[in-house]
């Protein structure tokens, strides 16, 4: 069962800069994605220029087929929002590295589903969605730590001691945030854990 | 004594460091330091450094005390909760330790229990700002404490010759931001890396002690080289070392190196924290060298 719950709209509404691109995914059989919430907080968003709503965004073959033809409005776009569960979130994000992309969505559960999707992206489901102050890369699972607060001093020539055929999550979230120009993500409070959600 | 204090009456704080027994002797320790770190500010106490199982450091720390040396009680967040570093923070302070170096901690597969559960439930940021609370009077949980609040000279570590300074210096601005009140560095061994480093660090205003460890031979630093992140060994104090092999066991050259660096860096900082990883021995002489 996967499990996604949306983020309160004051959120989503601050996550987006300028223009935004709107990106629902309605994949998985057993998923309980919010649908009809998500349908009204997206019909008070402005400046949008465009809505796809697909299946299995976690594919990045298959999404960049399916977006093919809104290429320009995702191209006029500042923001890519997306409503899916923290894998499809990093797959656009990864898809699109030149674009701010922003999940709309805290992810509970997934369970069942990891044969199904890419490898390289992977969701803690820890229920507090963080990808959207580290531009798209998740701290939880590129982090050998999991650390939510930046990188500690355990990285040698931009890979992870812990594990030195990974690249130090941090180092990539850095990287990612300075190529968006959103470093001041970095100046974010500080954040805790919530266990009691995971 | 807090070390805060010597920091802001300008003083150059002088630290190093030990490392608590495998065992429940700590006497050696003690010893050790009374020695050969007694002339110093304070003495940094370990907490289960590089994931390796040992007396914990608050103990440690109280034994010190009693042998009338100042601690700076290590504190990691791979082994405890949330719950746990508040209680022992709380512990610290009613035993009169209130120097403290805040850090997230190796990971626990670089140890010797490989298979232990990894905690990072905080971090080092989030462990700052856990302190600050509770020298608020309230716990994380936003419970009051009951009676006095503890009050802490709250340390942090910040490695300078990372080839990631600015994620580094990232996250040492959020650590200034959490409540970090002075800094202690990785090992140094570039001294113009230190530098270009510190210009940048003294923006955020906070006291910087350069890192120091002794090399003790040409193997050492290769070794450090290869696996120890955030530090490198330029290849000239490599074949000093190798030079003279004698010269390099009995601690002259490596003595002679830390002291240039130190001699180097010191208009740049404000106080240099020692490592002398089993070396205490040599830390006077180094002392003397360097001017201190």
């Amino acid at each position: 069962m996967l499990i996604t719950e949306l983020k309160a709209k004051e959120t989503i509404l601050s996550l987006i800069t300028g223009k935004v691109f709107v990106l629902n995914c309605h994949g998985c059989k057993e998923i309980r994605f919010p649908e009809q919430e998500a349908e009204l907080l997206q019909k008070e968003l402005a400046n949008v220029t465009g809505t796809v709503t697909t299946d299995y965004i976690c594919n990045p073959e298959n999404l960049a087929l399916r977006l093919q033809k809104h290429a320009a409005a995702m191209e006029e776009a500042d923001t890519i929002l997306v409503f899916s569960c923290g894998v499809g979130v990093q797959t656009v994000a990864d898809l699109f590295p030149e674009k701010k992309v922003c999940a709309g969505c805290d992810t509970i559960r997934l369970p069942g589903f990891q044969g199904v999707t890419p490898l390289e992206y992977d969701c803690h489901q820890c229920g507090q969605c963080y990808l959207n102050l580290t531009g798209g890369i998740c701290p939880l699972t590129a982090c050998s730590k999991g650390l939510l607060n930046g990188q500690c001093g355990g990285a040698k020539n931009g890979m992870c001691e812990v594990d030195p055929t990974m690249e130090c999550g941090w180092e990539r979230i850095q990287k990612k945030l300075e190529q968006l120009g959103r470093l001041d993500a970095l100046k974010a409070p500080i954040q805790l854990r919530d266990y009691s959600v995971d | 004594m807090r070390i805060t204090e010597l920091f802001d009456n300008g003083e150059f704080v002088v630290t190093a460091e030990v490392g608590p027994p495998k065992g429940i002797n700590a006497s050696h320790v003690v010893a050790e330091a009374k020695e050969y770190l007694s002339t110093i500010t304070a003495v940094n106490v370990t907490d289960n450094q590089s994931s390796v199982m040992r007396m914990g450091s608050l103990p440690t720390c109280v034994q010190l005390k009693n042998a009338g040396l100042t601690p700076i009680l290590q504190l990691t967040c791979r082994d405890r909760n949330r719950i746990a570093l508040q209680s022992e923070l709380l512990g610290a302070a009613s035993l009169g330790i209130d120097n403290i170096l805040c850090l997230t901690g190796d990971h626990t597969t670089m140890g010797d229990h490989a298979g232990a559960k990894p905690v990072f439930d905080l971090d080092s940021v989030s462990l700052l700002h856990t302190v600050c609370q509770l020298e608020k009077g309230v716990d994380l949980g936003g419970n009051p404490l009951v009676g006095e609040a503890p009050k802490f000279a709250k340390g942090a570590v910040v490695s300078p010759c990372s080839d990631s300074v600015d994620a580094q210096l990232a996250k040492m601005e959020r650590k200034c931001l959490a409540g970090a009140e002075y800094f202690q560095t990785q090992a140094v061994f570039d001294s113009e890396k230190f530098i270009r480093f510190m210009e940048k660090a003294k923006q955020f205003g906070k006291p910087v002690q350069l890192g120091v460890i002794i090399p003790k031979s040409a193997g050492m630093c290769k070794f450090m080289n290869n696996n120890v992140a955030g530090v490198h060994v330029p290849q000239e104090m490599i074949d000093a070392l190798a030079a003279d092999k004698e010269r390099a066991k009995a601690g002259i050259t490596g003595v002679e190196i830390a002291a240039k660096i130190i001699k180097e860096c010191r208009p740049y900082c404000q106080g240099v924290h020692i490592m002398a990883l089993g070396w205490e021995a040599k830390v006077p002489e180094l002392l003397k060298q360097a001017g201190l």
